[in-house]
């Protein structure tokens, strides 16, 4: 009876282990290669994570298609522009840099010149009237402070 | 007058874009498809899987493909407006049927009825890659050349029927090749 409850339970450890996904790869540089694009490949379905975060069927998928081209000898940029031209630069999550995806590469850059523009602006303008007062205010305080000098 | 006028005008302007981000839909991305060829395909028919049915089998007139499945919830909504599309309009729509079982897929269209021409079995999803397929349902328009010209994700509605698909769709068949 024993037996029998050792084997049943052994048979569900099994079961839980089928989940995992194993690949085996050619070399540690495929399989490099492989954790670098999962990690930089999009998942459509929960677009905040990578597919290989993701637990998403089409993730899944996807790892497929990645493991099976790099199987074929296929190179990390001909499997990123795969992807690209099927699910476009929104899949990727270093999208390359070309016309629609300008603004979002230049974007900070712009923001932090238009701001520093600003600030220079702001700080001349500060200088060129240090203390707010009108010639005529400032004659009528240094005429008070000399007045207040003497004895 | 400016020193009051541009925060302000500056105000307005971050407003409209918040405003218009709101109302963006992020699930909405565009197909890069859009006016390229409909990735070849040849899979077996649902109900006939002996028989396959390829893309180039298609040219030469205007065609829908529906991604549908039956695990899919938001194509049961659909699903009237297809059976309302079939009826109205002799377009052919086939049906991609993603990562789907065949038996699951023919007891949910002999309950819901067919609103295909017919369907294919794309049981692996490898079709669904192919035509960047991220959310069940999916619908492609396709010209009488075989390109694809319009792509509309999620289920589509009466509205979007009536408004969308059957103009376009009568504007693709008018083409002349």
């Amino acid at each position: 009876m024993k037996i029998l409850v050792i084997l049943c339970l052994s048979l569900l450890t099994s079961l839980s282990y089928a989940e995992i996904e194993h690949h085996d790869f050619q070399s540690l540089e495929q399989e490099q290669s492989y954790q670098t694009l999962i990690s930089e490949l999009r998942c459509l379905v929960c677009q905040n994570q990578t597919i290989a975060d993701s637990n998403a069927a089409l993730a899944k998928d996807l790892r497929r298609q990645v493991y099976e081209m790099l199987q074929q000898g296929q190179s990390q940029q001909q499997i990123a522009d795969f992807m690209t031209e099927r699910y476009g630069d929104f899949v990727l999550y270093n999208p390359n840099f070309n016309l629609k995806t300008g603004l979002l590469w230049l974007g900070p850059a712009l923001f932090l010149l238009i701001g520093l523009i600003a600030v220079l602006l702001f700080a001349r303008k500060k200088t060129n009237s240090e203390s707010g007062l009108t010639d005529e205010q400032k004659s009528q305080l240094a005429k008070i402070l000399d007045e207040g000098e003497k004895p | 007058m400016l020193k009051y006028l541009l925060p302000f005008l500056l105000f307005i302007a971050l407003a409209v874009f918040l405003a218009l981000g709101l109302k963006l839909n992020p699930k909405d991305i565009p197909s890069p498809l859009i006016d390229k060829p409909a990735p070849a395909f040849s899979l077996p028919i649902l109900g006939i899987p002996e028989k396959k049915l390829s893309n180039q089998d298609l040219q030469g007139q205007v065609w829908l493909l529906n991604v549908w499945a039956s695990w899919c919830a938001s194509c049961r909504e659909e699903h009237p407006v297809l059976l309302q599309l079939a009826q109205q309009s002799s377009v052919t729509l086939v049906g991609l049927n993603y990562k789907d079982q065949a038996y699951a897929a023919i007891e949910w269209l002999s309950n819901l009825g067919n609103p295909y021409t017919v369907s294919l079995m794309d049981s692996e999803g490898r079709t669904g890659i192919d035509y960047g397929v991220y959310g069940v349902p999916e619908t492609f328009v396709i010209d009488k050349r075989g390109v694809i010209r319009y792509k509309h994700t999620g289920a589509v509605t009466a509205d979007d029927l009536e408004k969308v698909f059957m103009p376009l769709i009568n504007q693709l068949e008018a083409e002349v090749l």
